[in-house]
């Protein structure tokens, strides 16, 4: 099967791709985009959130067939030109990053939140992420996190 | 998993075509469930026919109040919609309390009635389960059970095939249930439209069917009628979120002049369907709406109770929660809610 | 040590978050190995114990992309001496549920995993002997606890002193097995090169995995290198080798080019290890005044039947409360179960989960605020070493915590307090873990310019040792830290134990410190203090334990105040608020530091309410082995919490001053949950986890 996908928006084309695989493998094994964590399988753990047609999903879960002519942004496309997104840089000023494992299903979910809702309270925060398990930090620092990523995009 | 196919189809109708052709083959929405299970080695179709955005993402509204939520609608826009939100809200708040942000985004509600059991052996091939392999017996029954079914199972013996204690993990659908909703299908026959009470079925003699659908059949829009009273939705669970339910309630209660006139009540995480109580709806009609009745009402219901070793504890958890959700809504004007 | 007190303490951003922030930190499967990578699958045993009777890999063979698929009776064999479940694919003996009967190496993992479903393995099978009991009457006393404690200590007349005390408590606690479940699954990718091994591994320290692969392989230390320079989390069960290590290098052999094995979260539960379940029976003896007069603990608990591990979990009882006669006493049922292991404070979790529930309930007895109860035991000396302290600072963590929380006036009476229908209670309990250090070796090199090259062979599996040590060799050098390069996580740098126990920075850190002084040293002495152009590298060693720790009985020490609301209809259990104090020496970065300490008591929280994993004693497997079923707290699980520490130091441990902060933060908290489940409903549960189903199993509901 043919794989036909636009990621971090570049097109990218794969090959004998097998029906059983899942658009996480694809990334990962075949578009040499590892950042998207693989950790259950299952839809978990959230560690494999990525966006597909602008939606964060668990790319665990997708399969390959069903990513065929989508769009699909994982955490290598948050940054642009280099520069971290305000989310990223908020997590690693908040300190909640730790082992990093959960970390780029966290920022995916974390950006999307703040793409919806500016200024999410805390309960929007917890619920928001909450598809997404860490069992480093206790998740007070990734709500610092989130938090200070609102504070500084309200800034003009 | 195994080697299978995966086919889109050009419309329902073709979907359903090519399903009828595959007895072994599946439709596959969000995937959220059914991958899992294949990777699991529990599902082993050899064709999956992509349906999720086949079927329609539209909310209409019905000329009674109503909605037709297509089959396609993910879980995720279902519970965010507006109408959703304020006629029915025990479905907007079962939407959310299922699963997590991602699931729900991909999730469809079509799929989502159709989620299979989370009972870890039926998720455990090495393990035996009727639902899974008919006739391999049922590990549950004296074995791990806490979160299992305390009503309707069918309880023979570990080792009779048609055991089985499980329940059934959706939310949505006990809100579903609650709200009388109508499924309608489209198979290899046509068209048909399944009362929601008469979708799920209890495992009776063959633990391996879920539903009465057909093969071939297609989930291809959901009915709920127009309401007219406050609801809401209630679950306990063992975490905060992201967490099957130990026990839900979906509940929609009409009180006048300190009278319940009308009520409907659904028990999640208790059954191998969402469980309508109807015994309690029965009771309940032109009692007043006090905690007495209400607690009478969930007795009456509970009465039929059959729990295991170790989840008796289910029957006091839905009797208190059930008595708490319909106090809530009690406590709020009817007249005014609905103006 | 005035160079010490610039960069230590400050709250430095982890250099290691922009890589982890934008995906492209190289964890283990994600090293490039040079070459097309392999993948490997594993067929577990479905039974307990047994012996395989038929194993067919024909099938699997057949099948387009399978390089080889290895079983007992084709494996290379391994060297003799490897211990526990590293002698993989060595014989037909089957010791545990989820052992490893063959492996599948394939083109792809997707290739690799339907290849094993393809294998029929059928077993000579003995029913499973997996159930702990107090009554059993194979439990035995091994010769040692894990850590080199004694099995047992007895102190005066333990059994009068119970019979003849005014207040007395008799209970006991129990904890249930529990999984690591650090979000990255176990991954070795393994590349051989002749007779040179490289692995590059998710583990908790190179030198931890290269002497089993030296063994296993026959090779020298020479020929091994293992790398693993990004961990996603460990919790212990990253601590030591496990049969990944030895299947990756094993079949990376036989097929001749990189294969690389990365668990399933399900195969975590059998193979890499678990906390023990523990049974521990609690009594205290104490005066009308609450002063204690005996203290007994005794523990049962499991181990394999291939591996003994003996899980310190009375040792707390050992240090932290003074009384006159006093026992702790372990023992083991040797079990159809995986090889337990070291799980985040092993020994001090579960034990002060017991001993820290007795002191309430003791309190209780009592009519005496459980603050105040602990402040009347606190111990001059250790009690049983009966050593002075290094420093110890338990009274002051219960009394600022105590002060920050909100502590003074709290109604000693349970189940009174209610916000709706919350039932609302707090509670309290102490930490404490062990202070210690191992042997470490450095090299520090400087180039002309002044920039510093530090090599030793740590490892940060998240907690922030890479820039924790980065500030300590800026300090030490007297330097800033962006003239400062660290390279950690590499068998072929100096030598380091493992990140365990604690003892991370005391060791790796001090290395550091010994190993720069003899730089400036040199470079004063012989180089009128400037690096000379062709640059200087010296080497150190840090021997071991602090020459102190003879003669002094070292500890870190902590106070968790917690809020705790109990849904009245449902038994569903919040944590909304807690307040943790710690008595941890010297903190090295405030912002790693508090975030690791967070972490600890969360995942005591986590402990308190949801973890266990639930063994079906005919078939005898974990049922819930996912993420699905085995709870985590998630993010709405885990409420305000308030953490500090004491401006304390300890310069008998290390000249850091620091004790350790890995630990500490899980010690006690699940008793602090308890004991306020307690004050806030009148129900004592004494077997974790406190799910809702024991609120009407106490109520005598169900």
């Amino acid at each position: 099967m043919r794989i036909t996908t636009t990621v971090n928006g570049t097109e990218h084309e794969v090959d004998d791709v097998w029906a059983g695989e899942s658009l996480l493998y694809v990334l990962r094994e075949r578009m040499g985009l590892p950042g998207s964590k693989n950790a259950c399988e299952q839809g978990e753990c959230g560690s494999c959130t990525v966006y597909l047609d602008g939606e964060p999903v668990c790319a665990c879960l997708v399969a390959a067939g069903q990513a065929i002519g989508r769009e699909v942004t994982t955490v290598e496309g948050l940054a642009t030109e280099g520069e971290l997104h305000p989310v990223q840089e908020a997590f690693v000023e908040a300190g909640a990053v730790q082992c990093g494992f959960c970390t780029p299903g966290l920022l995916v979910a974390a950006h999307d939140l703040l793409e919806r809702v500016p200024d999410p309270s805390d309960l929007e925060i917890r619920e928001a992420l909450a598809g997404n398990l860490c069992r480093c930090t206790g998740y007070e620092k990734i709500l610092d996190a989130v938090r200070l990523a609102a504070a500084r995009q309200a800034r003009p | 998993m195994r080697e299978f196919r995966y086919e889109r189809a050009a419309d329902p109708a073709a979907a359903v075509a090519l399903l009828a052709a595959a007895p072994d083959g599946a439709f596959l929405g969000g995937g959220t469930n059914l991958v899992d299970l294949m990777k699991l080695g529990v599902a082993t179709p050899d064709v999956l026919v992509d349906v999720r955005e086949l079927t329609s993402r539209e909310v209409a509204d019905l000329p009674d109040g109503g909605l037709r939520i297509g089959a396609g609608v993910p879980n995720a826009d279902l519970a965010a919609d507006r109408r959703v939100r304020e006629r029915f809200p025990v479905l907007a708040q079962a939407l959310l309390a299922g699963a997590s942000g991602q699931l729900r985004n991909r999730a469809t509600t079509g799929g989502n009635l159709l989620q299979r059991t989370r009972c870890g052996y039926f998720t455990d091939v090495t393990k035996p389960c009727n639902k899974r392999s008919p006739g391999s017996g049922c590990g549950a029954l004296e074995g791990v059970h806490r979160n299992h079914a305390i009503l309707g199972q069918t309880i023979a013996g570990s080792d009779d095939p048609a055991t089985c204690v499980t329940t059934h993990p959706s939310d949505m659908a006990v809100a579903m249930v609650a709200l009388d909703a109508v499924v309608r299908v489209l198979g290899p026959d046509g068209e048909r439209e399944i009362p929601i009470a008469e979708l799920h079925r209890l495992p009776g003699s063959d633990p391996s069917r879920d539903t009465t659908l057909r093969h071939g059949e297609l989930v291809t829009a959901i009915d709920v009628p127009a309401l007219g009273m406050p609801s809401r939705y209630r679950k306990v669970r063992d975490r905060a979120s992201f967490a099957f339910a130990l026990v839900s309630v979906a509940a929609a209660l009409d009180v006048r002049d300190g009278v319940v006139r009308d009520v409907r009540l659904a028990l999640g995480g208790v059954a191998h369907k969402p469980w309508r109580a109807s015994a309690a709806e029965y009771v309940l009609r032109g009692m007043p709406a006090t905690e007495a009745s209400f607690a009478a009402a969930v007795e009456s219901e509970l009465e039929a109770a059959t729990p295991l070793r170790d989840n008796a504890f289910k029957v006091p958890m839905a009797r208190n929660v059930v008595v708490r959700t319909l106090l809530d809504l009690a406590g709020r004007d009817t007249e005014r809610e609905l103006a | 040590m005035t160079t010490m007190d610039r960069l230590v303490g400050a709250g430095v951003d982890r250099i290691d978050g922009p890589a982890k922030v934008r995906g492209t930190a190289p964890y283990a499967y994600e090293q490039d190995p040079g070459e097309p990578i392999a993948h490997l699958a594993v067929v577990q045993s479905t039974v307990n114990r047994g012996r395989i009777s038929r194993l067919d890999p024909s099938r699997a063979e057949a099948l387009p992309g399978v390089l080889a698929v290895l079983t007992p009776a084709n494996a290379p064999r391994l060297g003799k001496g490897l211990a526990s479940d590293l002698p993989v694919l060595q014989s037909l003996d089957v010791h545990y549920q989820g052992q490893v009967v063959a492996a599948v190496v394939a083109e792809t993992s997707e290739i690799a995993k339907a290849a094993v479903g393809a294998i029929a393995v059928g077993y000579d099978a003995e029913p499973p002997d997996v159930a702990l009991s107090p009554d059993r009457e194979d439990l035995y006393a091994p010769e040692k606890l894990m850590a080199g404690f004694a099995t047992d200590s007895i102190i005066g007349d333990v059994d009068g002193a119970l019979a003849a005390a005014v207040v007395s408590i008799d209970a006991t606690y129990e904890t249930p097995t529990q999984h690591h479940n650090p979000i990255e699954m176990h991954t070795s990718m393994a590349r051989w090169d002749g007779d040179s091994l490289t692995l590059w591994d998710a583990d908790q320290g190179p030198h931890n995995i290269v002497n089993d692969l030296v063994t296993g392989f026959g090779l020298d230390a020479g020929q091994v290198r293992v790398i693993s320079p990004y961990v996603g989390g460990a919790f212990g069960s990253k601590a030591f080798t496990h049969p990944n290590q030895m299947l990756a290098a094993m079949a990376a052999r036989v097929v001749g080019r990189t294969v690389v094995y990365e668990l399933t979260r399900q195969q975590m539960f059998s193979l890499v290890g678990h906390r023990t379940p523990t049974i521990q029976r609690l009594r205290l003896g104490a005066d009308p005044e609450g002063r204690l007069t005996a203290i007994s603990h005794e523990v049962v608990e499991h181990t394999a039947r291939i591996a003994e591990f003996a899980e310190q979990t009375a040792t707390p009882t050992r240090v932290l409360y003074a009384a006159p006669h006093r026992r702790t006493t372990h023992r083991l049922a040797r079990l159809d179960v995986p090889p337990p292991t070291i799980m985040r404070a092993p020994g001090e979790t579960p034990g002060m989960f017991a001993l820290e529930s007795a002191m309430d309930e003791l309190a209780v007895v009592l009519g005496l605020d459980p603050v105040e109860l602990r402040i009347r035991n606190e111990p001059e000396r250790d009690p049983e070493r009966d050593l002075p302290w290094s420093t110890r600072n338990l009274v002051e963590c219960l009394r600022t915590g105590a002060e920050r929380f909100g502590w003074a006036g709290r109604d000693l009476r349970p189940g009174v307090r209610t916000e709706g229908r919350w039932l609302v209670g707090t509670g309290v309990a102490s930490a404490t873990y062990p202070t210690r250090r191992r042997k470490a070796q450095c090299r520090i090199s400087v180039d002309g310019a002044g920039r510093y090259v530090v090599e030793i062979d740590g490892s940060d599996i998240g907690t922030g040792a890479w820039t924790a040590l980065t500030q300590i060799a800026a300090d030490a050098l007297g330097t800033d830290m962006a003239s400062v390069e660290l390279r950690i996580g590499d068998s072929r740098l100096p030598f380091a134990g493992g990140a365990g126990g604690s003892t991370g920075l005391a060791s790796w850190g001090t290395a550091i410190v010994f190993t720069a002084r003899d730089l400036r040293k040199q470079l004063d002495e012989q180089h009128g203090g400037q690096p000379p152009a062709g640059g200087l590298s010296v080497d150190g060693e840090l021997p071991g334990e602090s020459p102190h720790a003879k003669t002094h009985s070292m500890h870190a020490y902590g106070a968790h105040f917690v809020e705790v609301r109990v849904d009245r209809d449902s038994g569903e259990v919040r944590v909304p608020r807690a307040t943790s104090v710690y008595d941890a020496g010297t903190i090295v970065n405030a912002k790693t530091a508090r975030s690791q300490l967070l972490g600890g008591f969360s995942m005591g929280v986590s402990m308190a309410l949801h973890e266990g994993s639930v063994t079906d004693e005919r078939y005898g497997h974990y049922v819930n082995h996912d993420l699905a079923e085995y709870h985590v707290a998630t993010n709405a699980d885990i409420g305000e919490i308030d953490i500090s520490w004491l401006d304390v130091d300890d310069q008998l441990a290390n000249p850091i001053g620091l004790k350790g902060i890995g630990e500490i933060g899980i010690t006690g908290a699940a008793a602090a949950v308890a004991n306020a489940y307690w004050h806030a409903t009148r129900l004592r549960i004494r077997d974790l986890p406190i799910t809702p189903d024991k609120y009407f199993r106490e109520l005598g509901e169900s």
